[in-house]
């Protein structure tokens, strides 16, 4: 009989790749479920196309580069998820195809592959869509089938939106496919901090940071209604909870995440204040993602032993 | 008040797949191999020459400076004195003894003052039994005069492993006794035996007895790994950290485990010299997994045997725990006095991966009870940068292997942290 020699230890637990990207999408679920049961069956189409483009493309590149087949891990399909996300559901086919694409092959696989990449792929591939096609990525519709504002370009006036803050809430609005439902978003996030898939450092830290610089410098003279639309608008669940979330563009240490999460949150207060757009999730976040090995590094380290508490008698 | 250790993970325990025979039973062995080194320090030197008739208990071998004398663990002939196979992976000079099984045994004289029982702990060969092997009396005179808190280490964190359990169940007294015996040397403020929740029936026995020991508290610990570890079982009974690199004393604490607990008692009390000690033969892997009362010198193989056996796929043979053992190649290797389990694993139990990826997920620091950071040491381990891996404190990592085993990527870490360690050290020498 031949025995294995390998090093400690010999058991392994089974907390997985691609059951850590099983649980992202089951946390998505309830937010395009809102998405698709307000906008139709569009939107789940394109969210299908983003999809299956996503996870051809890493297809594609593993076999046209001889690399490993990475597909079974399932972050091509979550990738693909998030992107559509954050598409209005009148977004072109091609257009959901070729930004799953370029998130794929361009921010993903060319910096290494998973867990290599320093932005979070989803949200380059919009900034990147945002740059080339604005027009496919800015026609909201209405209930009733025509073109509408997002409650975010009323408060760029900045005055509160015509839809109650509960409407906001539950995602009766217009807006991108998963994000107008913060309600759905957060249901999703519990489910993921009680999978402890995530922990809730990032989003507490970004909400948090959110609430109060919105609370504090309020455009409205109802700085709590100000607030709850800050939050319940836009992308800032879909971000704090989904996007700020991912691993590879996130920092691992406890305290650089707290650190992280406030960034993002005061950017995006900063750039929706001072910004071009409306919105500043996408590049809040993307600038935070540049900062991550940096933030890690500063972060303190607690070494055993020399702790404060930790008494020497 | 109760403390707790940072980090930690639930493994799957499966502990009581060994304990579906609750006896230990008593093996005699034909052949013995006891090896002249099975503690930290220098190795013995012969005291018998080939031919020689041993009785049980006598001794066999012994040294100078951090040293303690091993024993024949059977009565018998004297069959050849050279380097065998040993645990640690180097043949090692070992002294061969043939069972007569006439089972004639010889006692040491029962010590009095405090001098005369850590000479007693020395002459009966007593090392640390959980595993690390550090000769009991050195401990104990280190302790003396500097503790408040004296520590029996019942956790037995890893999973499959139930020797220290079935002691508890089986001879509670002994663990007591023993715990008496050093708290009158080291006079402590507490005395704390320390278990963790899984033990029921152990922590049963023990509530029996304790009314009779009134100056001993029983310390019932939520059960997670590592908590045996040292410096996380002191951090979870006191609150206190070891500085790194540094003893349990510098915070005024002592720890034995259990079974050391138990040879004191004998060697004191009974004049016993630690010439045996119980195994626990576990795994997928091994026909009739149980507890054996084995003696020291007992090779692996013998042991499997009496137990029924390995399976065909067998894919593993670890001497201790499946999170901190070392997997053997050659079964002839024996039992020594820090053996607590011989663990046979099948093929699918390990599941590697082909192509390790880091996730960057951040679980491995959650795990750490250490407080590291193994992705970045991983990392800069990999690019070969020392000065990054002494910012990080490499050396602080005990490789007790709750990074790899929660990590979803399935790096290979302890594997690169011990290439990473002997890089540092290497570096610190020039």
């Amino acid at each position: 009989m031949k025995l294995t020699v390998a090093s400690s230890p010999h058991i392994r637990g089974n907390f997985r790749t691609n059951r850590i990207m099983a649980d992202v999408m089951i946390a998505l679920t309830p937010a395009l479920a809102v998405g698709v049961a307000r906008f139709g069956r569009d939107a789940l189409l394109l969210t299908l196309v983003s999809m299956a483009s996503a996870v051809a493309a890493e297809w594609l590149y593993s076999v046209l580069t001889g690399k490993r087949n990475t597909t079974v891990d399932g972050s091509a399909l979550v990738t693909g998820m998030l992107l559509a996300m954050t598409l209005p559901h009148t977004a072109p086919l091609w257009l959901a195809a070729c930004g799953s694409v370029f998130a794929i092959v361009f921010v993903k696989c060319l910096c290494g592959g998973l867990g290599q990449n320093i932005f979070n792929p989803a949200l380059a591939a919009r900034a990147a869509m945002m740059v080339v096609y604005p027009v496919g990525l800015t026609r909201y519709m209405g209930i009733d089938g025509i073109t509408a504002a997002t409650p975010l370009h009323h408060m760029v006036m900045p005055a509160l939106p015509g839809e109650s803050v509960m409407e906001m809430f539950l995602g009766i609005c217009p807006g991108s496919i998963g994000e107008i439902s913060s309600l759905a978003l957060i249901a999703g996030g519990v489910y993921l901090v009680c999978r402890k898939v995530i922990s809730v450092r990032i989003p507490a830290s970004y909400l948090g940071t959110m609430a109060v610089l919105t609370l504090v410098f309020s455009k409205t003279d109802a700085p709590i209604d100000w607030m709850l639309y800050s939050l319940f608008s836009g992308g800032v669940m879909l971000g704090a909870i989904f996007m700020a979330t991912d691993y590879a563009t996130s920092p691992a240490m406890p305290m650089g995440q707290i650190i992280y999460g406030i960034g993002c949150g005061a950017l995006t207060v900063f750039f929706r204040y001072f910004g071009l757009f409306p919105e500043g999730v996408t590049y809040a976040i993307l600038l935070m993602n540049a900062l991550v090995w940096f933030i890690d590094r500063l972060t303190p380290i607690r070494r055993f032993g020399t702790v404060k508490g930790g008494d020497s008698k | 008040m109760k403390h707790l250790f940072f980090g930690g993970i639930h493994p799957k325990y499966n502990k009581e797949m060994s304990k579906t025979i609750p006896t230990v039973q008593a093996i005699e062995p034909k052949k013995l191999v006891i090896p002249m080194v099975q503690h930290i320090g220098a190795p013995c030197k012969p005291l018998v020459k080939v031919g020689d008739r041993v009785r049980k208990g006598q001794k066999i071998g012994d040294g100078e400076g951090l040293c303690v004398p091993v024993h024949a663990s059977v009565s018998g002939r004297v069959a050849a004195i050279e380097p065998r196979p040993h645990v640690r992976g180097t043949d090692i000079l070992s002294v061969v003894i043939e069972n007569d099984f006439k089972n004639e045994s010889v006692t040491m004289p029962i010590p009095e003052s405090d001098d005369e029982i850590l000479h007693a702990i020395r002459e009966a060969g007593i090392v640390g039994m959980g595993g690390a092997a550090f000769p009991g009396n050195v401990k104990a005179l280190g302790a003396m005069g500097n503790v408040d808190t004296l520590i029996a280490n019942g956790c037995e964190c890893e999973p499959y492993i139930t020797a220290d359990d079935t002691l508890l169940r089986t001879s509670p007294e002994q663990v007591l006794e023993g715990m008496r015996i050093l708290r009158t040397l080291l006079s402590p403020q507490r005395t704390v035996l320390a278990v963790e929740d899984n033990k029921t029936e152990a922590i049963a026995a023990l509530q029996r007895l304790l009314p009779s020991y009134p100056d001993i508290e029983l310390s019932i610990l939520p059960t997670r790994y590592p908590q045996g570890s040292e410096k996380q079982l002191i951090q979870a009974v006191t609150g206190r950290q070891v500085p790194p690199g540094q003893l349990p004393v510098k915070v005024g604490c002592a720890v034995f485990n259990v079974s050391t607990f138990a040879a004191i008692y004998r060697a004191v009390k009974l004049g016993t010299p630690l010439t045996e000690r119980i195994v626990t033969v576990s795994g997928e892997a091994i026909a009739q997994p149980q507890n054996f009362l084995v003696p020291i010198g007992t090779s692996f193989h013998d042991l499997i045997e009496i137990a029924g056996g390995l399976h065909d796929k067998t894919e593993r043979v670890i001497f201790g725990g499946p999170m901190m053992g070392a997997a053997q190649s050659d079964l002839a290797v024996p039992v020594i006095k820090a053996t607590n389990s011989v663990l046979c694993l099948l093929k699918d139990v390990n599941g590697a991966a082909e192509n390790p990826v880091c996730l960057r997920c951040g679980k491995c620091v959650s795990v750490c009870p250490m407080r590291l950071q193994p992705l970045y040491m991983y990392r800069f381990t990999n690019a070969g940068r020392v000065d990054e891996l002494n910012r990080m404190n490499l050396l602080d990592c005990m490789e007790c292997g709750s990074c790899a085993f929660t990590c979803p990527g399935k790096l290979p870490l302890v594997e690169t942290f011990r290439k990473g360690k002997q890089m540092v050290r290497e570096a610190q020498k020039k």
